[in-house]
């Protein structure tokens, strides 16, 4: 059940209004000023497009912007649709908005986002990022049609992405969720997602909406919720993904922290789920995927270098009580050799990763301090990898990630060894 | 004359040979005490953890969520800590024993003395336990900023922090039991004062290029290359 005092009254009445719905999109946004009209213009053609029998609904949750974004998306004129349809829409479409305190973060707003959901009686919703640059109204359909249409319970996002794109992604979160789940999720942070009506009335009965993780990844929390409770899933292709720059992102060492703490706090949360688990599950994939020639980029891999031998160097009183001693000391080993021969296995990296994961459930230290440790090691592995594969083709680099991948999943007994150990 | 003079010293001298026969053995009884004392300190500190960690008693202190702020600023699990604490009350206790063993009047009135501000004490440790904590999560939080950041001498500036917050701390406690009062606070006002104002003529006057070095990296180079970067997420 929807909690209605998390909803204004004001709120409740557009919701009232708008009586019940078919497709509902959320938009959650924070000082998103230059990106927010284009992002609403392209979900509404979206909606006529692709829906234009359908019932559909735009919400917008405003965690407080002071530069005038949530003025933007209720005085959003709505677009000619003969510019890009034959046909006219045959529903009205609803644009609900409200705004919600900053300090709840992220999961605050999506909670407010799936209690108008279940008031609503949407079968299908989707979550989309303010800041999106590449949003077409094709990724509403993509996100919506096979909850909507095919009867799944949870839609991930498939991103076309350079081959040195998303590596905290596919160097932790996705191979520890497809290790420890045993379902292979390409992206389990996906700002843009999907999921059932029957889902959301399961995510609001949930008792985590005050708990840290929350605040800034949720969407680690929804989809391993969701395969913890034997749900459909699914994923789909929806392209590149380009978001603006926003000086206000976070620098790596916080991100590090919210988001893999998001995720050892779900393997917290869940521990009788994926001990007793054994994989592979299969996740069937939507939308056809391509490759695009990505402009090249600029690393600079002396600091990477840097930032990992003097993490290894000065944070030993951190990583002593954390790893253990043999791990330990085959990263010092690698710390001593040259940046250019410089190789961070594979094996040792799942075992790094791991032993973190326990020493963050036994609490050696401060979690706060033990996830902030791991960047200089993770910046270790990234600059081998990018050693590793900086000729390789995009298909070369994701090889080399499935390798990883396999390498997390055979590995997967250490990780319950490291999480039950006393020491 | 002479006689008086001799006579005199002889008397002095047998005054004193008198009140070293009467010291030495006082003395050394409080070496015995004092010694004998940290043997059972030392004992004590030794068989304590174990006796609990037979009886479980870190587990107490985990479900009350002590041992969790105790991990949080890195000092030992409660078992430990007590033990250390009843190795340094017992120990404490014993040399204040062999003290009053010397009958130095003066002594045994300031040991009397001392009894008195038990009270104080107990808030001035009580003060510097904080302190402790708060500077062992402080300099840690400081070395991983400091490390993540690349900066460029991580452990001086954490080591730097945490000896800032201990010398507060030390400050305060003393205040408390109100030993030198005004000294300790100008004591400790001056020297830190200098700290600032030695650091701020080094860096200003010695690390001029060093200084205008690291802001144009930090500010305008790094910047450069983050936006060309990989992305994480």
């Amino acid at each position: 059940m929807s909690d209605e005092t998390l909803l204004s009254d004001d709120f409740l009445r557009q919701i009232t209004a708008a009586g019940e719905v078919d497709i509902l999109v959320g938009v959650p946004t924070l000082n998103n000023h230059d990106t927010i009209a284009r992002v609403i213009s392209a979900i509404r053609v979206g909606f006529v497009k692709y829906f234009p029998r359908d019932r559909a609904a735009l919400i917008n949750v405003d965690r407080g912007s002071n530069d005038g974004t949530p003025e933007i998306v209720k005085s959003a004129a709505v677009p000619d649709f003969r510019a890009f349809l034959a046909s006219s829409p045959l529903r009205s479409m609803n644009t609900l908005t409200t705004t919600h305190g900053a300090m709840q973060g992220k999961g605050g707003a999506l909670h407010v986002i799936l209690a108008a959901a279940e008031l609503l009686r949407a079968k299908a919703c989707a979550i989309v990022s303010p800041d999106l640059e590449s949003l077409t109204p094709e990724w509403i359909e993509a996100l919506t049609r096979p909850i909507y249409r095919e009867g799944f319970d949870f839609l991930a996002p498939i991103y076309q992405r350079h081959r040195f794109g998303g590596l905290l992604v596919s160097h932790i979160l996705s191979p520890l969720v497809a290790a420890a789940y045993g379902c292979e999720i390409e992206e389990p942070l996906g700002g843009e997602l999907a999921f059932s009506g029957r889902l959301a009335s399961h995510y609001l009965s949930q008792d985590v909406w005050q708990l840290e993780l929350m605040r800034s990844a949720p969407e680690i929390w929804m989809v391993t919720t969701a395969l913890v409770g034997e749900y459909r899933l699914c994923q789909a292709f929806l392209g590149p993904k380009v978001h603006s720059a926003n000086p206000a992102n976070p620098d790596l060492p916080v991100t590090m922290q919210q988001v893999v703490g998001a995720l050892f706090s779900c393997l917290e949360a869940h521990q009788s789920y994926w001990m007793n688990h054994e994989g592979p599950r299969t996740v069937p994939s939507f939308g056809f995927q391509y490759d695009l020639d990505l402009p090249s980029i600029r690393v600079n891999r002396k600091r990477m270098q840097n930032m990992f031998l003097k993490g290894v160097q000065e944070l030993a009183s951190i990583l002593e009580p954390a790893l253990n001693p043999a791990t330990l000391e085959q990263i010092r080993e690698i710390a001593r050799i040259d940046c250019e021969d410089c190789r961070y296995p594979d094996d040792l990296w799942v075992r790094t990763v791991y032993e973190f994961a326990g020493a963050f459930h036994r609490s050696v230290i401060n979690r706060d301090h033990l996830l902030q440790a791991l960047t200089p090691l993770y910046l270790g592995r990234i600059n081998s990898f990018l050693i590793e594969n900086h000729r390789s083709s995009a298909d070369g680099a994701r090889e080399r990630i499935k390798k990883l991948r396999s390498e997390f999943e055979s590995l997967k007994p250490y990780l319950a060894e490291r999480w039950n150990a006393q020491t | 004359m002479g006689d008086f003079i001799a006579k005199s010293l002889i008397q002095t001298l047998h005054t004193f040979s008198q009140m070293v026969t009467q010291f030495l053995p006082r003395l050394l009884a409080m070496i015995i005490i004092v010694v004998v004392g940290w043997v059972v300190a030392w004992l004590a500190k030794v068989i304590l953890p174990r006796i609990l960690n037979l009886v479980r008693f870190n587990s107490l202190f985990v479900r009350a969520g002590v041992a969790q702020v105790l991990t949080k600023a890195a000092l030992p699990n409660p078992s430990e800590l007590l033990a250390r604490l009843v190795f340094w009350v017992l120990w404490i206790t014993f040399i204040l024993f062999g003290l009053e063993a010397l009958q130095i009047v003066a002594l045994q009135e300031e040991i009397s003395g001392l009894f008195r501000i038990l009270p104080q004490i107990f808030v001035a440790l009580v003060i510097l336990f904080a302190g402790v904590l708060i500077a062992n999560f402080v300099s840690r939080a400081t070395l991983l900023a400091a490390v993540n950041a690349n900066s460029p001498s991580p452990r001086l500036v954490s080591t730097l922090v945490r000896f800032v917050i201990i010398a507060l701390t030390v400050t305060m406690a003393l205040e408390r039991v109100g030993l030198g009062r005004g000294v300790v606070l100008i004591a400790f006002s001056s020297f830190f004062g200098a700290i600032m104002l030695g650091l701020a003529l080094a860096f200003g006057l010695g690390g001029r290029d060093l200084a205008r070095q690291v802001l144009e990296r930090r500010f305008l180079e790094e910047k450069k290359e983050e936006d060309q970067g990989i992305s994480h997420l």
